[in-house]
């Protein structure tokens, strides 16, 4: 049923490994989106690259297809892949639009660790500090 | 068909018990929709009535645009909840009777059905495990080809195992252009990342009828744990 190629396999062995799948309490589209994305940042999406068709993801995911119908329109209009009408979807080969993905998530990253970090009551520069001195001690 | 199935302040008495209680809902081609609720909440008379098996007490109810019964229930594939297979038949047996009974049965289908669920033809029923006896009740609603599955609690009472099978099956199953599955529940969580949409019943009455993706967002909850504190 399924044609196997490398993004599939990629997408198989990593629901395999996260076995709990998704946080059931955030919309489950916006999930799939953020799963996508990482894999461009990642690498292991290239542009170019087809993605699953709706019912193969549906499927390994057991997710409603229509939720992922919703996550590859999202996706579209944020320019992140595109459709070659009766090829299916595929990685964005704009240059541009995965630098500034690659950017928007790195930030997301640094925004979500920082949140973290002044809740348990550290400020910007607590951070830098420490960030300078793990610097110093060599670990990247 | 925007409308298949519409309920418009459907009652369902059964003696002076209140089973459903002026409920209305509407279900669109190529949904599915959780019924969801305790036991005695009302979900299998629900499917009941829409399968046309149960006379509704007051209210108006169509499906495909006609009013439940014969004529309807050919055009519908309803799985009871009740373990109604025949013991002392063999599962080939079952099958070629049970397929009698209707001229929208696709053999192709059973076998590919009865292959993915790992069940073997030549066994009696009698010596089926119950989540065996669990899927050959999936594969059996799902050999016919129609546009409308009605299925009461598909999960329970079965092992894990015969619950993902199933879970798998009506993904591989489902249609987007011209199926709709209506399933109810009370194991919610394994169940919601199928779900186009939520109803909740409650004694009898509808209390939410929501997009699933739309329940998590408003409320930062699962399914799950809506339907916790719902009935928790």
């Amino acid at each position: 049923m399924l044609d196997t190629h490398p993004v599939l396999v990629y997408y198989l062995a990593m629901t395999l490994i996260l076995n709990d799948r998704f946080d059931e309490n955030r919309p489950i589209y916006l999930q799939i989106m953020e799963m996508i994305k990482k894999a461009i940042v990642r690498g292991e999406l290239k542009p170019g690259d087809r993605l699953p068709s709706v019912r193969e993801m549906a499927v390994m995911l057991r997710v409603n297809p229509n939720t992922v119908q919703r996550a590859y329109q999202e996706l579209e209009r944020e320019g992140v892949t595109f459709t070659l009408r009766g090829q299916g979807k595929f990685v964005t080969e704009d240059v541009e639009a995965i630098d500034a993905l690659k950017k928007a998530f790195r930030r997301e990253l640094v925004e979500h660790f920082l949140k973290e970090a002044s809740e348990t009551g550290m400020s910007i520069d607590d951070v830098i500090k420490i960030l300078e001195e793990l610097k110093d001690e060599g670990i990247n | 068909m925007k409308g298949l199935i519409e309920i418009d302040g459907l009652t369902k008495r059964y003696g002076r018990t209140v089973a459903l209680e002026n409920l209305s809902m509407e279900v669109g081609e190529g949904e599915i929709v959780g019924i969801l609720g305790p036991n005695g909440s009302g979900k299998s008379t629900l499917l009941k009535v829409i399968a046309g098996l149960v006379r509704p007490s007051s209210g108006r109810v169509t499906v495909f645009g006609m009013k439940p019964g014969h004529g309807v229930r050919k055009l519908l594939a309803y799985m009871s909840e009740n373990d109604y297979l025949y013991r002392w038949m063999t599962v080939k047996e079952l099958i070629e009777w049970t397929s009698k009974f209707y001229d929208n049965w696709s053999m192709d289908k059973t076998q590919a059905l009865l292959e993915f669920f790992d069940i073997d033809w030549k066994l009696k029923v009698a010596n089926l495990s119950r989540g065996m006896r669990g899927r050959l009740k999936v594969a059996l609603t799902f050999s016919r080809e129609v546009s409308l599955y009605l299925l009461d609690e598909p999960l329970s009472g079965i092992d894990a195992a015969s619950r993902s099978k199933i879970l798998d099956i009506l993904i591989r199953e489902y249609r987007p252009e011209n199926s709709t599955i209506l399933l109810s529940t009370h194991l919610v969580m394994e169940a919601e990342s199928l779900f186009d949409r939520a109803i909740f019943l409650k004694n009898g009455e509808k209390i939410i009828d929501e997009a699933a993706e739309t329940l998590r967002d408003r409320y930062g909850a699962s399914i799950n744990n809506i339907f916790i504190q719902i009935y928790g």
